[in-house]
């Protein structure tokens, strides 16, 4: 497995030797024995993730915005230069292929950040633009700053006034001489930045920011934190809570920006986009799916458990595996793909598949769980998303209130 | 006559503001009268040293029940809890134990000292988190009234009586002795080695005018396993921003539900016609009108400060009066202007993450407790500190900490009497300070200000009566239908309209809101308001 150009710091602060595959990268799960603590830094201080094995690709050329409106469902070509937006790909189906982020990093250069490897498919929609597409992915290393203190962290060092920094903004700017690209994004739904810069620079940005992180109390997390914060943010993972048509080989399984609770992304009324007839007639049809939070009752777990002589038990971490959601007269209505405890909001969380119309707030459903390896429900309610959404997140002290945006 | 209320709550202790925002969740106006300038008690974080805030009196959070958390929708109002992440015990030969939630690492720090506790060690959690279960519905639910033959509370006691018989008999055993015998005399049924039955046996006396050795003290060790199996995995933890940041939490939801809280309203006492509480008078001589009144303030200090004895039965004045107030214990916090290593483990690693006691061994503590027993405050004191800041940077300005020092025996009753503790208050901050320098040598050096709280301090500053700080001792024989008093453990108090929903209440206290919660639910039921 290829490791990241942060590997020799990240491998000496390993305690666990616990990795997982990301990309085909070694990435680490967590880098003590259990996870809590890198979590509740991610929610009370902050924590630093390599996120170096997202895939990059970097779009330049006076076609680039209208080129990039083509293949995501938002209006790339509408966006400023210093903006990011996060948006769906879909194919000519109208299936979801991935989703991820666009920076518009210069007048006539943008950035793409994926799940998936869309090289080849970016070169086949780019006939007929002015356009050079580069895959950056094993050039630019990536670094995820987040919680609430990743501000505090970052203001000593970076030549930009970070108080002024507004969410869902990108800037080029410097830290310890260091060029880097600084972003308000993340995968945790808090106050968060995520920091790129070229792989040569890797270990002097790692080790300014650990440096300056410390007395705030940041720690570097794994993907296991990462994991429980992003359940609780309501965000959705490729692979796990919608399946990339890419790789999906049943049209069933696929799931459309509706489906996959990202309808909001769709830019519909413009030009030609990639899958814009098959969402558009999906449109006036109605959607079948959508996907929504559940909290999974507490006193129906505790009740079920007790049957059984045992307090509810829980796995530590986050779950990806998929069991079945019923409605109360034991139909099939979905599928519940992710399941955390979470500790912040101390409720048993879930993101799931659900048949339209079970997906409206306020519905009871069934899960299935399996104490003592029987198959047994218990009952659980669709929610808002996300299940935990600070002020901070959004906030930015030094923002002009003209200027400021939803 | 002036405004009129469904409700007024007396206190903003974080069991009244519960109690309020149940109440104003189901639509009652709902009035909070505080008398200090902050809300939450003994529940509050204040900044008495510029740029240090300090959780004044309560510090650690354990059993918060998670039903108020999700009711109340407390994450929403800026609660976030930070679990604690290990127990440390320093000895004074330079040795030191760390007990932390990787079983692993544990195992091999008892082992230092006896490889057979170490291998105990998890079998004793799994079977007191057995008990833990069968009590924690306990703390769930009210008191049942043993004298009572209505069918609701003998159904309560027939579904206790069965989850007893589920336990089986070597649990039941096992139940009947953590009732009946002392912390160290239970512990040493299981453990060999002294330096690891002392810190344990410690949960058992806190707040209690009581020695590790003194018969009834192991129940309480209980209270320490209940919070494992409330969905988290850890059973302490510290408020983001403090302890007031919980009772802060709470205020913003009662508000958010339409709640009314008021500062600096002190009450001078209950208003009380015909035997019904209608409503209270202020300090400051305002009337305020209401349905119905509950006291989050200490029993005695209700009945006998707030409303008088003329107004009481006589047998309740008796019991109150009986009632064990008798505070064993007092608080030291700092600001310190660099961490203060401790010599035999030097650093700001995980064990300092957590709690740290000064409990070398039983005899230190009995010894501890002999000083109190005869007037007088420990010279070699338990001391149980956390530094708030390594968790929470946001407690103290950068490179500076925090360290907050719960210390026992602090006795309210010293021989000169306790009005006498003012004079006391600097020599008791100094023994617990040359205490802890034997510990970490830097200490004295580090301190920028020091905050010492006497019992007496407690009493005057929070109401907390003989500065009790769980508003009247945790001992078997004032718990469940004895809380506060036989025949008045349901909330409701001979004072019609007059209700309780304080620590002095069912289930007792500690930073739990589970009296606020269940005396609102009463309340409701009933119709009260």
């Amino acid at each position: 497995m290829q490791t990241t150009p942060f590997h020799p710091r990240t491998s000496a602060h390993s305690t666990s030797y616990s990795w997982k595959e990301w990309a085909g990268y070694a990435a680490p799960c967590s880098y003590a024995s259990h996870t809590e603590a890198e979590f509740f830094a991610l929610r009370s201080t902050a924590g630093l993730l390599d996120v170096t094995p997202l895939y990059k690709y970097d779009v330049r050329g006076p076609d680039a915005g209208t080129f990039l409106a083509r293949i995501w469902t938002r209006d790339i070509s509408k966006i400023g230069v210093g903006r990011v937006v996060y948006s769906a790909m879909c194919d000519e189906a109208g299936h979801m292929l991935d989703d991820g982020t666009v920076a518009r990093i210069g007048e006539q250069h943008y950035r793409c950040t994926s799940s998936e490897p869309w090289y080849a498919w970016f070169l086949q929609h780019s006939r007929g633009f002015d356009v050079q597409i580069e895959d950056t992915t094993d050039s630019i290393c990536g670094l995820a700053l987040q919680g609430p203190r990743a501000r505090d962290v970052l203001k000593g060092i970076t030549a930009f006034d970070m108080d002024r920094m507004r969410f869902f903004r990108i800037r080029a700017t410097t830290i310890a001489g260091v060029p880097v690209w600084v972003s308000r994004t993340g995968y945790t739904g808090d106050l968060g930045f995520e920091i790129f810069c070229e792989n040569t620079h890797a270990l002097a940005l790692w080790d300014a920011l650990l440096e300056a992180g410390a007395p705030h109390g940041m720690i570097p997390i794994g993907l296991n934190a990462l994991d429980v914060a992003r359940i609780e943010a309501g965000f959705v993972l490729q692979g796990v809570d919608y399946i990339s048509a890419k790789t999906c080989l049943v049209d069933a399984l696929k799931s459309t920006p509706d489906d996959a609770g990202l309808g909001w992304t769709v830019d519909l009324e413009r030009g030609y986009f990639v899958g814009q007839a098959a969402i558009r007639a999906e449109r006036k049809r109605g959607s079948v799916w959508d996907l929504v939070g559940l909290d999974i009752s507490w006193e129906g777990l505790e009740e079920l458990y007790s049957e059984y002589q045992i307090p509810p038990h829980l796995a530590p971490e986050a779950c990806r595996s998929a069991v079945p959601l019923y409605k109360w007269d034991g139909e099939q209505v979905g599928q519940v793909t992710s399941t955390t405890w979470s500790p912040t909001v101390k409720r048993y969380i879930a993101l799931a598949q659900v048949r339209r119309p079970h997906h409206l707030v306020g519905t009871e459903l069934y899960v299935e769980h399996t104490p003592m390896f029987e198959r047994r429900r218990v009952q659980a309610m669709v929610v808002d998303k996300p299940f935990f959404d600070p002020s901070r997140k959004r906030e930015t002290p030094a923002a002009q209130p003209q200027l400021r945006e939803e | 006559m002036g405004e009129r209320y469904d409700a007024i709550v007396v206190g903003a202790g974080h069991n009244g503001l519960v109690c309020a925002a149940y109440l104003a969740k189901a639509g009652r106006k709902v009035l909070v009268l505080e008398k200090r300038h902050v809300v939450g008690g003994a529940a509050c974080s204040e900044e008495i040293y510029p740029g240090f805030t300090y959780s004044v009196c309560s510090y650690v959070v354990s059993l918060l029940r998670p039903q108020i958390i999700r009711d109340l929708d407390l994450p929403r109002f800026g609660l976030s809890v930070l679990p604690l992440e290990s127990t440390f015990t320093p000895y004074p030969d330079g040795r030191s134990m760390m007990r932390s939630a990787d079983p692993a690492a544990t195992r091999r720090e008892i082992a230092a000292f006896s490889a057979r506790d170490a291998d105990t060690y998890p079998i004793f959690g799994k079977a007191m988190g057995q008990l833990a279960r069968f009590a924690k519905p306990i703390i769930d639910e009210k008191a049942p009234d043993p004298m009572s033959w209505k069918p609701a509370e003998l159904m309560q006691l027939l579904k206790m009586g069965k989850r007893f018989r589920d336990l089986g008999d070597d649990l039941s055993l096992l139940q009947y002795k953590l009732t009946t015998m002392s912390a160290v005399d239970f512990l040493s049924e299981w453990f060999e080695t002294d330096e690891l039955i002392a810190p344990m046996a410690c949960s058992g006396i806190i707040g209690t005018m009581l020695g590790v050795k003194s018969p009834g003290t192991a129940y309480v060790l209980l209270h320490h396993y209940m919070g494992e199996i409330d969905g988290s995995s850890r059973a302490w933890g510290f408020a983001r921003g403090g302890t007031g940041a919980i009772s802060m939490a709470i205020a913003r939801s009662a508000e958010h539900f339409g709640a009314e809280i008021r500062t600096n309203a002190g009450v001078d006492h209950i208003k009380v016609s015909g035997g019904e509480a209608t409503g209270v008078v202020l300090e400051d001589g305002t009337e305020l009108d209401a349905k119905i009144v509950v006291s989050c303030a200490e029993p005695r200090l209700t009945f006998l400060g707030l409303v008088g004895e003329k107004e009481l039965p006589d047998e309740f004045v008796t019991q109150l009066k009986r009632y064990k107030l008798r505070g064993s214990s007092g608080k030291v916090n700092l600001a310190l202007d660099r961490f203060p290593d401790f010599a035999c483990r030097p650093g700001t690693g995980p064990h300092m993450r957590g709690d740290i006691s000064i409990a070398p061994s039983t005899d230190y503590l009995e010894r501890a407790y002999d000083d109190a027993k005869y007037g007088e405050f420990s010279k070699k004191p338990f001391l149980n500190i956390v530094f708030p800041s390594l968790l929470d940077p946001d407690m103290s300005p950068e490179g500076k900490h925090v360290m907050s020092i719960f210390v026992q025996y602090a006795p309210y009753h010293i021989k000169e009497g306790p009005s006498h503790w003012p004079e006391k208050r600097e020599a008791f901050g100094d023994a617990v300070i040359d205490t802890l320098a034997e510990y970490c040598p830097t200490l004295k050096d580090s301190i920028l200000h020091r905050q010492v709280l006497t019992p007496w301090d407690l009493e005057v500053e929070f109401g907390l009566t003989e500065g009790n700080i769980f508003h009247g001792e945790l001992s078997l024989e004032q718990l469940l239908f004895q809380r506060p008093a036989a025949g008045w453990a349901q909330y409701k108090t001979p004072i019609r309209s007059l209700w309780l929903c304080g620590s002095g209440a069912h289930p007792g206290g500690g930073v739990m809101g589970a009296p606020g919660q269940l005396a609102a639910k009463d309340i409701l039921m009933g119709g009260a308001c």
